[in-house]
């Protein structure tokens, strides 16, 4: 039954991430699940009228409300006395919800509705044509951040939003990614039986806005992991566990993707970007010791 | 029963008979006494509901169409730039057939920063597909609350109503109010039964991408809904009429204009300054009258076109702008005699009351002498020349 709650048939790209994260955080929750979904790629892919991938009850009111959106189901769901075994999903992408949604989604962390926000984190804004977004990693080329003889794209690093999300004091916290689509489930099934705010960063690949091979989505996916740029984190009533990894050069994440390509003649970025997985890797304590304790 | 209550509070009180489950707001001048109001029920036990404190208009707008989608009878209130915040939501509520009930206490909008009244924040958002009554008195603020959501929730409807109320004016007023009972509210306002909810036993997809093929026809079905509720109006203030013993037409209200050869069409709390003239002048043998709207959305071109086809001079106050054109209540009215043989003479543009000007009787006296058989260009009353800056040739 569980496999049935986002079908196939939708019109995402080959090989798009977000579409595959999506579908595993539905299967994960379950049919007894109410999702209001931001304005974005995934909207757009999965509800052109008159078809809908959802088997759930879901709504797309605007671009950066689902969050508020999700508090006023909530309330309502309290208020009928059916919130009880009932799950409310609040979901965008990456601008969605670190950008224009910021606002709505500290209001429902810190009011502490019962609500798992979703942020389907691909780098950019996809849908309007791969614009930069506050989640846009250092030195990316996108379109709105092109890289020129003045310019190495994009000149800021990720904000961050699962640390932001954290300071809210909510019990739940995690970052995921579609390569590790076990770790990931699991951390969706453990947010859902939290009661009160949670928040999950999954790291999608997005091949027409990384400008990779769509057959690469998991292993480019896998790789942000690997080399500490993308962190796997998980912070549960304030303790924290992470998944460790024996890190490999960045150079073997951003070779696969053409968004980096121009780095070729930046060398001294490439070690700004490896400074930054250095120091995710000292900050979360990624690196394997000789005994591996991994999580998920 | 009748009590001696300030307009916010009485609205309150009429907001908690009407039981709506999810409440949302933020702060804002001088819509907050409302919401404070409806917060201290909800604090001591005396409305079963959720209050939702948001961060933002934007947020509030949101919450109660989520709570709305979810089946539940929402409410929200707000002024001037809290409404403009939540401009896009308005439209997307409206666009989801979502029949929240919104009170817009009318506030001047910035800049510069104004915080008293005219009527620009809820005519700014008179094409946004919500209903919009408007209160001259607040005994109309607490009946069109009824009136709004018997309206708004009607299955052959499913809009949301926003009932507008002059700020500070009828929000921080004082007057004799009758708050009805629960009994008798209870028998006009049924409980609410959506068509279609978020609900995991019958899933739906709520606010799909709607492209060019259909995309028209959801617009032209609000349209037509519009038109539907202009019937539907009179109807349920008959019904409220038998539940209440108050009469509305509720879409206009005639005062004086049987013989009338110059009329003011007004809307909102000025129609009391308006009424009282009217009561002036008809004493010294003036044969003057004033057309009330009540109902900006859907605008009632035909009740408009009846009331005023015989009368020589009219005159349209308004208390907002569309700065570069006609003001939006004049521009209604002259709409509704384009190429019509039977006409006023002239139908000549008023501004009164902006940001909070007290609009006198001396103002509208002015007004009606100003009235002729001649168009003019819209005229400021009460405009002070001193406080212009010379033009520079």
């Amino acid at each position: 039954m569980n496999n049935k709650l986002f079908v196939f048939g939708h019109t995402a790209c080959a090989g798009c991430g977000q579409s595959l994260a999506a579908r595993l955080v539905i299967e994960a929750a379950g049919p007894n699940t109410i999702v209001a979904n931001n304005t974005g790629c995934l909207e757009v892919f999965s509800t052109k009228f008159p078809e809908s991938a959802w088997a759930v009850p879901w709504i797309h009111s605007l671009f950066e409300n689902s969050a508020a959106v999700a508090s006023g189901i909530e309330q309502a769901l309290i208020y009928l006395g059916k919130k009880e075994g009932v799950n409310v999903i609040a979901q965008g992408g990456d601008g969605g919800t670190a950008d224009i949604g910021l606002q709505a989604l500290s209001g429902m962390l810190e009011r502490g509705h019962d609500i798992l926000y979703v942020c389907y984190d691909n780098e950019a804004y996809m849908n309007t044509g791969i614009q930069r977004s506050g989640l846009t990693p250092l030195a990316t080329n996108t379109t709105t951040s092109p890289s020129g003889t003045l310019s190495f794209g994009n000149p800021r690093p990720k904000k961050p939003l699962p640390e932001i999300a954290k300071a809210h004091g909510i019990p739940y916290v995690a970052t995921a990614s579609v390569g590790y689509h076990q770790d990931l489930q699991k951390k969706v099934k453990k947010a859902l039986s939290i009661k009160g705010p949670k928040y999950i960063q999954i790291h999608c690949p997005c091949p027409l806005g990384w400008r990779h091979e769509p057959s690469q989505t998991i292993k480019v996916a896998r790789l942000a992991v690997e080399t500490g740029l993308f962190p796997l984190v998980e912070w549960q009533d304030g303790t924290i566990s992470v998944r460790k990894i024996q890190p490999k050069p960045v150079e073997e994440y951003l070779n696969l993707q053409a968004r980096f390509r121009h780095l070729a003649n930046f060398p001294e970025v490439i070690k700004n970007l490896q400074a930054i997985a250095d120091a995710n890797i000292k900050r979360y304590s990624l690196a394997m010791t000789s005994e591996p304790e991994g999580v998920g | 029963m009748k009590e001696l209550l300030e307009g916010s509070r009485a609205i309150a009180e009429v907001v908690k008979l009407c039981k709506p489950g999810v409440i949302s707001a933020y702060p804002i001048t001088p819509q907050t006494h409302i919401v404070e109001e409806l917060a201290q029920m909800v604090a001591d036990g005396k409305l079963k509901a959720s209050f939702v404190n948001v961060e933002s208009e934007h947020s509030a707008a949101s919450v109660v169409l989520g709570g709305e989608a979810a089946g539940v009878r929402s409410y929200t209130a707000t002024s001037s730039q809290g409404l403009l915040y939540m401009a896009e939501v308005i439209f997307n509520i409206a666009g989801l057939r979502l029949p929240v009930v919104l009170a817009c206490a009318n506030r001047a909008v910035s800049a510069p920063i104004n915080i008293w009244n005219d009527q620009q924040d809820s005519l700014s958002l008179r094409d946004s597909g919500w209903i919009q009554l408007v209160a001259e008195n607040i005994q109309e603020a607490v009946d069109f609350h009824l009136i709004a959501y018997r309206l708004g929730e009607d299955k052959d409807i499913m809009l949301p109503v926003m009932v507008c109320l002059d700020g500070f004016i009828l929000t921080h007023g004082i007057e004799t109010v009758d708050i009805p009972s629960q009994e008798s509210v209870d028998k006009f306002l049924p409980p609410y039964q959506p068509l279609y909810k978020l609900d995991p036993n019958n899933p739906v997809t709520l606010g799909p991408l709607v492209d060019p093929e259909s995309y028209t026809e959801t617009r032209y079905a609000i349209e037509q809904t519009l038109k539907d509720a202009l019937k539907l109006i009179p109807n349920i203030t008959v019904d409220f009429s038998k539940a209440f013993g108050r009469h509305y037409n509720g879409l206009v209200e005639e005062y004086r204009l049987d013989d009338a050869e110059r009329a003011i069409v007004a809307m909102g709390s000025v129609c009391g300054t308006v009424k009282d003239v009217v009561d002036i002048l008809r004493s010294k043998g003036k044969k003057v009258g004033l057309l009330k709207i009540t109902s900006f959305r859907p605008f009632p071109a035909q009740q408009v076109y009846e009331a005023l086809k015989d009368i020589p001079k009219v005159g349209v106050l308004d208390r907002a702008l569309s700065l570069g054109s006609f003001a939006p209540l004049t521009c209604e009215v002259k709409a509704v005699f384009a190429n019509k043989k039977k006409r006023p003479q002239a139908i000549n543009s008023f501004i009164v009351g902006l940001g909070g000007r007290d609009i006198t009787l001396d103002s509208i006296k002015e007004v009606f002498r100003l009235l002729s058989l001649k168009e003019r260009p819209a005229e400021y009353i009460d405009l002070k020349p001193e406080l212009l800056r010379e033009r520079y040739e």
